[in-house]
């Protein structure tokens, strides 16, 4: 449904998107991650039309966003990162102009205010309405010709966690029969509602997998967390590293007569953990906790992404030379 | 077709936006006031042996400085404020061209000109209660000023593209507007006739507002002076879709 192809944007000398590419299909929820300023904003502009490319290709459906312009944003629903209004209109005068001019009817600006939860404001001017109401009118205007591919720049920002949960289950009940870019500062959102995940980096994707093989990055992933009491920490220490194929255990805490730690194994399948319950069995120790750990999502962003903080000039003022 | 509903659906949102703001009914009650107190305070217009029941040297003299204030006013914020709140990226993300957007926009802020304009019908029925006016004449008046008001708009309207500040806008296109009155004005085209030469006279003549005005307002509504404002206008409306598109390239 949405393919992007070699996709890129300078803004003067500033590269800010660096041949970027990605496909999304139908029942497919990318979530978009990346520090600030790593482009993922431009990047989903650029997909929506508003932003010209310097080079590559948008397809939307098949058609051409910059040859189609009027053709592929009828397809499109899109909430900008700062849900931009009118605030001068109505929220119900406001979602009637967004559905005349995508050729909809009153009953779509009724059941989108209904989705969106805007009942108790439709008739309340946008300028006073809180935060939380206008991203959610804004919302609304995407979703109320019920296309086909959907682009949400931070549709989760400023609402409180209860209307978070509400937005992300709607993201994933959308998702079933659409094609949706969603890109979020919050990785647990990317769990909640994504089948695939994208991280972009200083205008480049760095990362593209589901959610488990983003996971699986990290270094954390396959550890083995063991709590086992029944023995010195000392002695249970030794033994857990004279079991084949561990390279290491990491102490956590460790007393006269329990032992809490991280196990690091050569190979990460299931065996050390057999290997750890039987060692268990035959010392005659109690097994507390056994745990593979999964690996966690903000440990792979922290890894493969560089904080805006450190960014190492020369590195990147050498790389644009080659 | 499609052009036409579209274009329609941003004059419809755009002319309640001028009227919801209040701003609309404020610049009209100016315009209106101002133009009749400069008619009745600072001219002859009750003297003995004033004859100018046709206005043209009267009430018409006026609207052209008013207009270049009332103009940019009404459509400071056509672009500027878009482009200030954000809203530009929703309406350019919308199914519809830059060109919809800028012509109903455009469409819109004139109605509100306009209709400032034909809130002085008052001293047209005034002169017809108490003499007997050249018709064609105030015609000719209400005209020029209708064409004047619509090029100073399109000015205003490529300025807001530029900025996002309604409040630079105003005044950017406020100078623009004044400085093309001021090349056209008789001493200036004098002093270029007579220390240049005639071609720079005539271009200046041709470019400044003044002479059109002028003409028009006496009823002679000639073919040059309409192509010189559809042309103006239409030339500031491409270089608005220029700035919006360059911006963003």
């Amino acid at each position: 449904m949405i393919s992007v192809k070699n996709l890129s944007k300078s803004f003067g000398p500033k590269l800010a998107v660096d041949s970027v590419s990605f496909e999304v299909k139908k029942g497919e929820v990318l979530g978009f991650l990346g520090p600030n300023g790593a482009g993922k904003s431009t990047t989903m502009r650029m997909v929506t039309g508003y932003l010209p490319p310097t080079s590559g290709e948008v397809e939307i459906d098949g058609i051409n966003v910059v040859e189609n312009p009027i053709q592929a944003k009828q397809k499109i629903g899109y909430l900008p990162e700062s849900a931009p209004l009118y605030s001068d209109m109505t929220v119900s005068s406001f979602l009637s102009f967004a559905a005349e001019i995508r050729g909809k009817e009153s009953t779509d600006v009724e059941s989108a205010i209904e989705t969106c939860f805007l009942e108790p404001v439709k008739n309340q001017s946008i300028d006073t309405l809180s935060k939380g109401y206008r991203h959610r009118t804004c919302l609304a205007q995407s979703i109320l010709h019920d296309p086909e591919i959907l682009i949400l720049d931070e549709p989760t920002d400023g609402l409180d966690p209860n209307q978070k949960q509400e937005v992300r289950n709607l993201i994933k009940r959308m998702g079933e029969d659409k094609a949706i870019i969603f890109s979020t500062h919050i990785l647990e959102e990317v769990e909640a509602a994504c089948t695939r995940a994208i991280i972009i980096d200083q205008g480049s994707v760095v990362a593209d997998g589901t959610p488990e093989q983003l996971k699986g990055k990290s270094k954390a992933a396959g550890l083995l967390s063991v709590s086992i009491t029944g023995m010195a920490g000392s002695g249970i220490l030794s033994e857990i590293r004279s079991l084949r194929d561990v390279t290491d255990v990491t102490e956590l805490s460790s007393t006269d007569s329990s032992f809490k730690g991280k196990v690091h194994s050569s190979k990460k399948n299931n065996s050390l953990s057999e290997d750890v319950f039987n060692l268990c069995k035959d010392k005659g120790l109690l097994l507390q906790e056994l745990k593979i750990e999964e690996g966690r999502l903000d440990d792979v962003f922290r890894e493969i992404t560089v904080a805006d903080t450190k960014i190492d000039k020369e590195s990147k003022a050498g790389k644009e030379e080659e | 077709m499609n052009a036409l509903k579209n274009i329609s659906i941003v004059f419809k949102r755009e002319l309640k936006a001028q009227f919801n703001s209040m701003l609309a009914y404020v610049f009209i009650v100016i315009f209106v006031l101002l133009s009749m107190s400069l008619t009745f305070l600072l001219d002859d217009f009750f003297a003995p042996n004033a004859q100018d029941a046709s206005l043209e040297f009267s009430f018409f003299r006026w609207p052209m400085w008013l207009l270049m204030f009332l103009a940019p006013a009404v459509g400071m914020r056509l672009w500027a404020e878009e482009q200030r709140t954000g809203t530009i990226e929703l309406l350019l993300t919308m199914p519809i061209s830059v060109w919809h957007a800028i012509v109903g926009k455009f469409l819109a802020a004139l109605s509100v000109i306009t209709i400032a304009i034909l809130c002085t019908f008052p001293v047209v029925l005034t002169v017809a209660y108490l003499g007997d006016p050249d018709n064609g004449t105030i015609w000719g008046g209400y005209i020029a000023c209708i064409f004047y008001g619509a090029g100073a708009l399109a000015i205003t309207c490529a300025v807001s593209a530029l900025t996002r500040s309604s409040v630079a806008c105003l005044i950017i296109a406020l100078s623009i507007c004044f400085g093309q009155l001021l090349i056209a004005i008789p001493p200036v085209l004098e002093y270029a006739a007579d220390n240049w030469n005639g071609a720079v006279a005539d271009v200046l003549g041709s470019l400044g507002t003044w002479s059109h005005y002028t003409e028009m307002k006496r009823g002679v509504i000639s073919l040059a002076n309409v192509v010189f404002y559809l042309s103006m206008i239409g030339f500031c409306l491409f270089l608005t879709s220029v700035v919006i598109k360059s911006k963003r390239a």
